[in-house]
């Protein structure tokens, strides 16, 4: 077996590739548009079901006009999700070949099973979808279950992968260099790192689409649309989110102490921390140097010790420990991340904003600018998203499997990458294009008698003196 | 058989799969290329309706042939995608074009689509045909990009395969479309269908004989596989479910021709993997390619275990799609059905207490313990806290305005 193996690695010995860092930005522009499509593929579906759900219970028009809406934006998005997925899934093979030779057997488990989500999230979508006023309507909403359940399965195992990327385990590596040994199952679930960075991902997909969808509303709520069916469209979305929010902040601080544990370098990355420091402090915005020190930020003393270990007095390990070679780049880490922490601050902000006025006054706040900040919510959190993503994935360089391969050893040695990349931007441009186009189709669509019926009549009234007070 | 074979079959029978389904949905728009006005009109209608329902599922299978590739044969998927990765990267604008076409088929008929989805007929299923030669001529070395940028699946066997699996999908598509559109009760159209399907399946088995005199010349091992023994016995069997084909389709059975045409696909499938075997990529066989044995039975456990869910789930799309339910004016059922109706109110104090202390609980444990049960059960409690607190929050919300 072992020298089955020594054959099987030396065939893919690391190559020369000039175009290493267009092969990795052509990664991240693939997940930068797969990642928040997704979302809507994890959280949707609950958002649905809930709304059909009430309008089952209450006998109520608008619940299920809305539910109907929504699930073809749901379809439009995962369609979307599906072809951005496909294209992932190849790029694996077209840009990581010696990533996949080496690793495939290792990590591949968590892809099978997640193929078998897939099948049942497109199976049960689709069910959901086609199956208005075609089956009973129990039947109908117990069918937007599976594709629930499939959402989270999905993200589950594809992020097993990405913890595993981040604290590999469940192989051994013999003398020659070769991954001998391989335990898929302890692959899979035995690491630390999977359960924080689930269910901080998790969070994010009901950050992003329940600020998503209530900035849509929010939109049309400063225009005048205030009836019975926009506000019930806003609110539900909205008060998850605003739970979700604050959540997030408790969550990824158990991500970072994760991060502290498996790779305290990325942590020291995050921060710009050269030196070991017993104490450390948190410094926040500000520019690494050259010469390893933070020009222009503000150092909160002990900060760092506190956030990561819960202890102002204990060491954090520093940059200086590892050769230059290893470092990532620094910059665009601690930038991405501090725009995370900033975006997640202030979400939880306007959250807690939303949910004081809501538990004093039982209404939503009036103010123009609380809506307003509702609508830029929704990009914002995306935003958030894919800067958390570029933290943990730029901050594990130069590793694609921390400290066991480096990704210049994974990268395909073909030519003609950047043509490829070309040809790739293009096309997402193309998708996002068409999918914002059938988007608003689906948003221009007539709305059915009964509900066009209710929302002639706006129950919100016109403005009140309230909402002038906190104009000024 | 080895446990190392098990999984090729496995990427066999998705193989066959995906052809033979999402084949049809390649195949489909070809023919709008056909006829123009009014039948032109009717052609793409149908075949939206037809395959809107099911495309998503059907693309899985290629994602599950390249997922048993990697897992199990990791440095035949690195060598094939490294070599080939042109006609890979075109079988993925063709698999988008596509989709966009179904997405704004969804919401309107615009002609633009259907250039888009007719491009896509033609260059997904060849890009990924000549992939298939390409491994069927000996053409992908093992290694990083080891063989050549294009003569890998520009040659004549990579040619020809691709040409015909242009021409069996426009086949697969007549065939299923003919079954569809007499389904739906549109005659006219069922005819149209089944005179093209008979042209097409003509062309696609003179390009079959063609192919195997172009293997004879240009991939020997396989030729001579597929020309003795076990390989000879499934090209006979896929010659003789083709000709039931044609007849059935001549007949008008076109629920036998659906069957026969995919059993055509699967036995010809069947001959390739033969006639290939041991062999996957020169000089590189089933057996040094696998992985190790725990990781060749993790994936048959987890297959074991997602077919019980997948295969009752599967039977349920296709029933209700094929049953005629998902038909566009099809009769509703229990639209009407009266559910008890009742006023939202907001949630008792005493629950909303409840949840506050066991968020605050959760909170706390979360984050004060460094692992172990109590930093999960905290976690669990927030978890559950949040989406309960969400469903009450919301309930609250709405109901103030009834
Ligand atoms: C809406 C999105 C969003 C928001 C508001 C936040 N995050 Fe985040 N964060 C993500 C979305 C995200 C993510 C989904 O993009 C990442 C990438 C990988 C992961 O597991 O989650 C992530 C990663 C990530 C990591 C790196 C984990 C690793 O490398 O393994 C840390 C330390 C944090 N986050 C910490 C935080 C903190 C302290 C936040 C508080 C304000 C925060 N995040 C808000
Ligand atoms: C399975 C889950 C994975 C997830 C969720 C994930 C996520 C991401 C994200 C969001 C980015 C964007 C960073 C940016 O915008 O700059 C990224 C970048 C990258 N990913 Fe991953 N990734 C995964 C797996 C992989 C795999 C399998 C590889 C293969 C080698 C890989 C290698 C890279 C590289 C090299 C970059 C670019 C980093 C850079 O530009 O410096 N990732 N990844
Ligand atoms: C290397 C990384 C990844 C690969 C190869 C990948 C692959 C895929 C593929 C092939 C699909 C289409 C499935 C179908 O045909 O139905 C898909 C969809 C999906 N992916 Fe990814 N994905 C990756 C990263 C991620 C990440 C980071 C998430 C995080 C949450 C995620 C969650 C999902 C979900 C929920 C779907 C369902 C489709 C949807 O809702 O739009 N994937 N992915």
């Amino acid at each position: 077996m072992l020298e089955l193996l020594a054959a099987a690695s030396s065939s893919f010995p690391p190559v020369d590739q000039d175009y290493l860092l267009e092969a990795r930005q052509m990664q991240a522009l693939s997940f930068a548009v797969h990642i928040p499509l997704v979302c809507f593929g994890v959280a949707f579906p609950a958002l649905v079901i809930f709304m059909e759900w009430l309008g089952l219970r209450t006998g109520k028009a608008h619940y299920t006009a809305i539910a109907r809406r929504w699930s073809k934006v749901m379809i439009t998005l995962f369609a979307a999700g599906v072809v951005s997925g496909t294209l992932l899934s190849f790029e694996l093979g077209l840009l990581w070949p010696g990533f996949m030779a080496s690793f495939g057997d290792v990590f591949g488990l968590a892809f099978g099973l997640e193929g078998f989500s897939f099948f049942i999230e497109a199976i049960f979508i689709t069910i959901y979808v086609y199956g208005w006023d075609r089956m009973s309507p129990k039947r109908h909403l117990l069918s937007g279950i599976p594709a629930m359940a499939a959402g989270i399965t999905g993200s589950l195992l594809v992020i097993s992968v990405n913890a595993w990327m981040n604290s590999p385990s469940g192989f051994d590596v013999n003398a020659a260099g070769e991954v001998v040994n391989v335990r898929p199952w302890e692959a899979l679930f035995g690491n630390g790192h999977l359960w924080p960075q689930m269910t901080h991902m998790y969070l994010a997909a009901y950050i992003v689409v329940g600020f998503g969808i209530a900035g849509v509303y929010a939109v049309g709520w400063l225009r005048g649309r205030r009836g019975t069916y926009f506000r019930t469209a806003m609110v539900v979305p909205l008060a998850l989110a605003c739970l979700a929010a604050p959540t997030q902040i408790l969550i990824g601080d158990w991500s970072a102490r994760a991060v502290a544990e498996d790779q305290p370098i990325k942590l020291a990355t995050f921060e710009g921390l050269y030196k070991t420091t017993e104490g450390a402090p948190e410094t926040i915005f500000g520019w690494y140097t050259e010469d390893n020190t933070i020009e222009y930020g503000i150092e909160i003393p002990k900060m760092l010790s506190m956030l990561a270990y819960h202890d102002p007095n204990a060491t954090v390990q520093g940059l200086e420990t590892v050769p230059e070679d290893d470092w990532p780049a620094i910059n665009v880490v601690r930038i991405a991340f501090q725009t995370m922490v900033g975006i997640g601050t202030g979400l939880a902000a306007l959250a807690a904003w939303f949910l004081f006025v809501w538990f004093r006054r039982k209404r939503l706040p009036r103010s123009k600018w609380f809506f307003r900040a509702v609508i830029l919510a929704g990009p914002a959190a995306v935003v958030a998203l894919i800067a958390g993503w570029v933290t943990t994935e730029v901050g594990r360089q130069p590793w694609v499997v921390y400290q066991v391969m480096r990704t210049e050893e994974a990268v395909t040695g073909a030519d003609g990458i950047v043509f490829g990349y070309g040809v790739l931007a293009a096309v997402y441009v193309a998708l996002i294009i068409a999918t914002w186009w059938v988007l608003r189709r689906v948003a221009r669509a007539p709305f059915p008698p009964e509900i066009a019926a209710l929302e002639r009549t706006p129950d919100d009234g016109p403005p009140s003196g309230d909402e002038r007070e906190a104009e000024e | 058989m080895t446990l190392a074979e098990v999984p090729v079959i496995l990427m066999l029978i998705g193989i066959a799969a995906y052809v033979v389904l999402a084949g049809a949905d390649f195949g489909a728009p070809f023919w709008s290329l056909t006829a123009r006005g009014e039948r032109g009109k009717e052609i793409r209608t149908a075949t939206h309706q037809a395959m809107a329902p099911v495309w998503e599922a059907n693309h899985v299978w290629l994602i599950f042939v390249l997922v048993v590739c990697w897992t199990v044969y990791p440095e035949v998927f690195a060598s094939i995608f490294s070599t080939l990765w042109i006609p890979l990267l075109l079988a993925c604008l063709g698999i988008i074009m596509r989709a966009v076409g179904y997405m704004v088929s969804g919401v309107e008929d615009r002609p633009w689509v259907w250039v888009l989805a007719t491009v896509s007929s033609f260059v997904t299923p060849f890009a990924l045909g000549t992939v298939v030669g390409a491994t069927v001529a000996g053409e992908v070395p093992a290694g990083n990009a080891a063989g050549d940028l294009f003569t890998s699946w520009l040659n004549p066997t990579s040619i020809m395969i691709g040409i015909l699996a242009i021409t069996l999908c426009a086949y697969l598509a007549a065939v299923y479309l003919a079954g569809d559109a007499r389904r739906t009760g549109r005659q006219g159209l069922s005819e149209a269908f089944r005179t093209r399907g008979l042209v097409a399946g003509a062309v696609t088995g003179l390009v079959g004989v063609v192919g195997i005199a172009v293997l004879n010349e240009d991939a020997g091992r396989v030729y001579d596989g597929l020309t003795s023994g076990a390989g000879l016995v499934a090209v006979l069997i896929s010659a003789a479910a083709g000709l039931l084909t044609m007849a059935s389709l001549a007949a008008r059975r076109f629920n036998i021709a659906r069957f026969s045409a995919a059993a055509a696909v699967a036995a010809v499938i069947a001959g390739w993997g033969l006639a290939q075997e041991p062999e996957m990529l020169p000089g590189l066989t089933i057996e040094s390619a696998a992985a190790s044995d725990n990781v060749i039975i993790g994936l048959l456990v987890s297959v074991a275990i997602g077919l019980l869910i997948l295969i009752p789930s599967l039977l349920l799309l296709y029933g209700l799609v094929l049953g005629g339910r998902f038909d566009p004016g099809g009769e509703s059922t229990g639209a009407g059905e009266k559910t008890p109706a009742f006023g939202l109110k907001p949630p008792r104090v005493a629950i909303v207490v409840l949840t506050l202390i066991v968020a605050a609980v959760g909170w706390t444990l979360t984050f004060v313990s460094d692992s172990g049960p109590g930093l999960y059960l905290g976690v669990a409690m927030v978890l559950i806290t949040l989406f309960g607190g969400g469903v009450m929050l919301a309930f609250s919300l709405i109901s103030t305005d009834q």
